[in-house]
């Protein structure tokens, strides 16, 4: 689908690639459904809340150091300034650097409401220029403005030569779509209209784009691909406006997570002819290796990533192989983005482990340049299925199929999810840092984790013997489908 | 009208689902937009029987905006009952359907006669903040559950204080307040934490007396229950940190409730000969210190920015630099505040300022003549530039980051004790 950086809107995920949020059945199903394109996914009468795809965009945003995001709504939609400044000032000094980057709402009254608040508006802007002269400015919109018709866009073109550095719309209702990696898309596409730039002519780098979250393995990352003569320019957790406006003169863009870079990565292959590495994620052996190799053909450096997945293969799979040897034959329930959910899968099926239900938190049928996401295919490619479901974070949904199930473990990547398996018995593990099964090493820790959580399950037992679930007996015996619903 | 919010300090009205979540088995139902209660809530006490990502919500989408969602807010209750096991459920509405006028009290009137209680209140953000919102859930428990009895219950009281979950430590504070009413020989009745709920609910309009402790949260509350049960009021407008403030609303609960003098005196000086024999063991540390000087500023609510400074200024022997109240006091109790800021020993006025602009306040901090080490207690904003001043800083108001806090507290004696702990414990970090 082309991308129109002309226009400060993006489609949601759910009318651009078709998709969903509520689905039960089995993986080869789902993926079979979605290459043959009779996939519709279900809406549900009953469910629980979830996240606002605002979130997701304007969280990617702040992590730009010395940027401003005025957030133009009621004063919970831009709660999220607090963390924003506590992760700007932690992450900076960790990289040690600094950043000034700051988050303002409007705490938009009934009064605005009614009678608009562009002025206002207009005012907040010109005066968060003035204090803290920011390198960029996103101008975010909230539910209540995007319905009561504030028009952020003519003010962002009112005040542009005023303020003089690149300032964008940032279109973030949160009703616009279920799916909140849409916020992902957003904020790609605030970057792409606002900051970066055509290549400059006669530059020539090593850098390669590399998208993924809060960049805890960026040093060592840095020296692996020093083995490649290649640069990484991580985004967006400090990066500056400078570096982003130079992103379109890189090798190739991959990311860690293809639900947060398939956006960035296409536009920049469309619009500026960068190299998109697809491939499965660098999740778990095969995923690393796979992914490697895709980026050394790519940018014509296989040689010496092949000699470089030789050496570590020899240090590592003996190490792996034999903590598989105790992982073997134990089950895992997951509830995680699809961006993690079926490259997980596939790596828990590499240490021996059996995936019984995989949950993603949305699903998308197919990539913006039309394929289906490369986990899927891999996972098919390979013969490997299990029961999956697609569902938000339906805690009650995850319930019921840990309580049916009975799981060794169940692995999570969202905050608010593993608490409720341990208060089920299950051992939980989070997957919280993107990095955390990165390459050999890391899938090697991750083995080792799991181990470790499922060899001392004292505080899921201390804890579920103590503790009544919430939800009623009724709920445990209805089939996990039970509030899915044909769209109409 | 909107303004620049910068480093804000308070969540939207929604936000009075953590109200709701601090009463045990009482669950919030959520009529907004999906990711609502995920950006309201965060990981401080939230993973308990009810946590947001269990909180049922109606999601609205764009086809809700345009058709309405009563329907999907009818069947999202009807299953809500099914699926979750509550004593009482609170419907809470966001921007969205009000903006677009659905009719939510019609849909959970529907409700009056299901098993469970289901009430409604009305929490759109752009109503107010969550300090407000707070205020609406009480109100909605009040006119739509509870009802008016004769039998009232000899020495019980309602106690009310500010708001859970944006006060850090409104479990600790709630306990010390309970416990030291009871001491009193009364019987204190609070609705928030563990194994109070809906029982304690129930028994609300059998009480005495409401006694509020705040500076303005709650008022509208307790004159409502005034109007509609006949229960008269106590309002103290000040959360007691320390020995002086404490004591002081001792003596007043023990004069409304008609406690005897000596019985009152009595709890007193058992607790002041205790808190004066910590005092004093630790009074070298206080004088012989470098780093923390006379001259203090509080950023924080109403009820954090008013105790903190009684308690430094009356207990500690502090001197108040400006005061600021973050928590967008409502117009018409600000004076009488401003007053109270008045009221401190030897004559002592401390200046306070009302002020939402997080960067105003950081100008005045930055240009103030502490003379020498500034002490700061604020939210985690205050961090950075205390730190680029020298100073010593603690964080004790929304946005914490610095601090993990169960049921620790600042209220009474005991939590005077508390605070002093906390404000040393950043002292002796450095020699100077």
């Amino acid at each position: 689908m082309p991308i129109n950086l002309s226009n400060s809107n993006v489609a949601t995920r759910e009318n651009r690639i078709g998709s969903i949020t509520g689905y039960v059945g089995t993986l080869k199903d789902l993926a079979t459904q979605s290459e043959c394109g009779t996939l519709k996914g279900c809406s549900r009468c009953f469910s629980q809340s979830s996240t606002c795809l605002s979130s997701c965009a304007l969280g990617q945003l702040c992590g730009i150091r010395d940027v401003a995001l005025i957030h133009h709504g009621p004063a919970g939609c831009s709660v999220a300034a607090a963390g924003a400044y506590y992760m700007s000032k932690v992450m900076s000094k960790k990289r040690g650097v600094t950043s000034d980057t700051i988050y303002v709402g409007t705490d938009m009254n009934e009064n605005d409401t009614i009678f608009g608040s562009t002025n206002a508006l207009r005012n907040v802007i010109l005066e968060v220029n003035k204090r803290y002269s920011p390198k960029a400015i996103f101008v975010s919109s909230s539910c209540a403005t995007g319905i009561i018709g504030e028009d952020i866009d003519s003010i962002v073109d009112e005040v542009r030569d005023e303020v003089g550095v690149p300032i964008v719309a940032v279109h973030c209702e949160g009703f616009k779509s279920r799916i909140w990696a849409t916020g992902f898309d957003i904020s790609d596409h605030a970057v792409l209209q606002s900051i970066v730039q055509p290549p400059r002519e006669g530059v020539k780098t090593n850098k390669i784009n590399f998208k993924n979250f809060f960049e805890s393995a960026r040093p060592e990352i840095i020296e692996m691909f020093k083995n490649f003569d290649l640069d990484p320019v991580f985004l967006y957790c400090n990066s500056t406006v400078e570096e982003l406006s130079h992103i379109s003169e890189s090798l190739a863009t991959t990311c860690i997570c293809g639900t947060l870079g398939n956006y960035l990565g296409n536009a920049l292959e469309e619009k500026y002819g960068v190299p998109y590495v697809r491939s499965i994620n660098q999740c778990g052996i095969v995923g690393f290796e796979t992914w490697l190799r895709e980026i050394g053909k790519v940018t014509g450096r296989s040689e010496p990533i092949e000699k470089y997945i030789e050496e570590q293969r020899a240090i590592y799979l003996p190490q792996i192989e034999e903590v598989k040897k105790q992982l073997e034959g134990k089950t895992a329930v997951l509830g995680m983005g699809p961006g993690y959910t079926f490259e997980v899968s596939r790596v828990l099926n590499e240490l021996g482990i059996k995936v019984v239900w995989a949950l993603a938190w949305h699903y998308d049928k197919k990539y913006e340049n039309g394929d289906i996401p490369p986990s899927m295919k891999y996972l098919l490619d390979n013969d490997i299925d299990f029961e999956a479901s697609v569902a938000d974070q339906q805690n009650f949904e995850v319930m019921n199929i840990l309580h049916k199930y009975q799981p060794d473990m169940y692995l999570s990547r969202h905050p608010g999810s593993t608490v409720w398996a341990i208060k089920n018995g299950t051992p939980a593990i989070y997957v919280a840092d993107e990095y955390m099964i990165f390459g050999y090493k890391h899938t090697l820790e991750f083995a080792k984790t799991i181990l470790d959580a499922i060899n001392n399950r004292s505080f899921e037992e201390n804890l579920a013997k103590r503790t009544k679930l919430p939800y009623t007996d009724w709920w445990y015996q209805q089939n996990v489908d039970k509030f899915l619903e044909e769209t109409k | 009208m909107a303004k620049l919010l910068d480093k804000q300090r308070y969540k939207c009205a929604l936000g009075a689902m953590q109200t709701v979540q601090a009463i045990d088995r009482a669950l919030p139902i959520l009529h907004s937009g999906p990711g609502c209660a995920q950006k309201l809530s965060e990981s401080t006490g939230s993973s308990g029987y009810f946590s947001p990502n269990i909180f049922p919500c109606t999601s609205i989408n764009e086809k809700d905006v345009v058709f309405g969602g009563v329907k999907k807010l009818n069947s999202t209750i009807e299953n809500a009952l099914k699926v979750i096991d509550a004593d009482l459920y609170v419907v809470l509405t966001g921007c969205i359907p009000e903006i677009v006028g659905d009719d939510s009290g019609e849909v959970v009137s529907r409700f009056e006669d299901a098993e469970k209680p289901v009430v409604y209140a009305p929490t759109a953000g752009f109503k107010g903040n969550n300090y407000k919102g707070h205020e609406q859930v009480v109100d909605a428990i009040v006119d739509q559950y509870l009802k008016k009895t004769d039998k009232k219950q000899k020495g019980l009281i309602n106690i009310w204080a500010d708001v859970p979950y944006q006060d850090l430590f409104w479990l600790g504070n709630l306990r010390q307040l309970e416990k030291l009413i009871a001491e009193l020989g009364l019987i204190p009745n609070t609705i928030f934490g563990y194994k109070r709920g809906i029982e304690n609910i129930n028994k609300i309009p059998e009480a005495e007396f409401n006694l509020l402790v705040s500076p303005w949260v709650g008022l509208s509350n307790v004159k409502k229950m005034e109007k509609k049960f006949g229960t008269p009021y106590l309002h103290y407008p000040n959360l007691p940190i320390g020995a002086t403030e404490t004591s002081k609303l001792l003596r007043e609960v023990g004069k409304f409730a008609g406690v005897p003098e000596e019985k009152v005196e009595g709890v007193i000086k058992e607790h002041e000969d205790y808190y004066y024999y910590l005092i004093s063991r630790y009074a070298d540390l206080f004088l012989e210190n470098r780093v923390i000087n006379k001259q203090f500023t509080v950023v924080a609510d109403a009820q954090y920015s008013l105790a903190v400074t009684k308690f430094l200024v009356n207990d500690l022997g502090l001197i108040p630099a400006k005061q600021f109240v973050v928590d967008d006091t409502p117009k018409n109790h600000r004076d009488r505040i401003t007053e109270e800021f008045k009221k401190l020993n030897f004559g002592i006025e401390a200046e306070v300022s009302f002020e939402t602009d997080g960067y105003k306040i950081h100008e005045e901090i930055k240009n103030h003549d502490y003379h020498g080490y500034p002490l700061v207690l604020g939210g985690y904003y205050e961090k950075e530039i205390t730190e680029n001043l020298k100073g010593n800083f603690l964080n004790i108001s929304w946005p914490v980051q610095d601090k993990v806090v169960f049921d620790n507290f600042y209220a009474g004696y005991e939590g005077g004790i508390r605070l002093i702990e906390d404000i040393y414990t950043v002292a002796v970090s450095r020699f100077n």
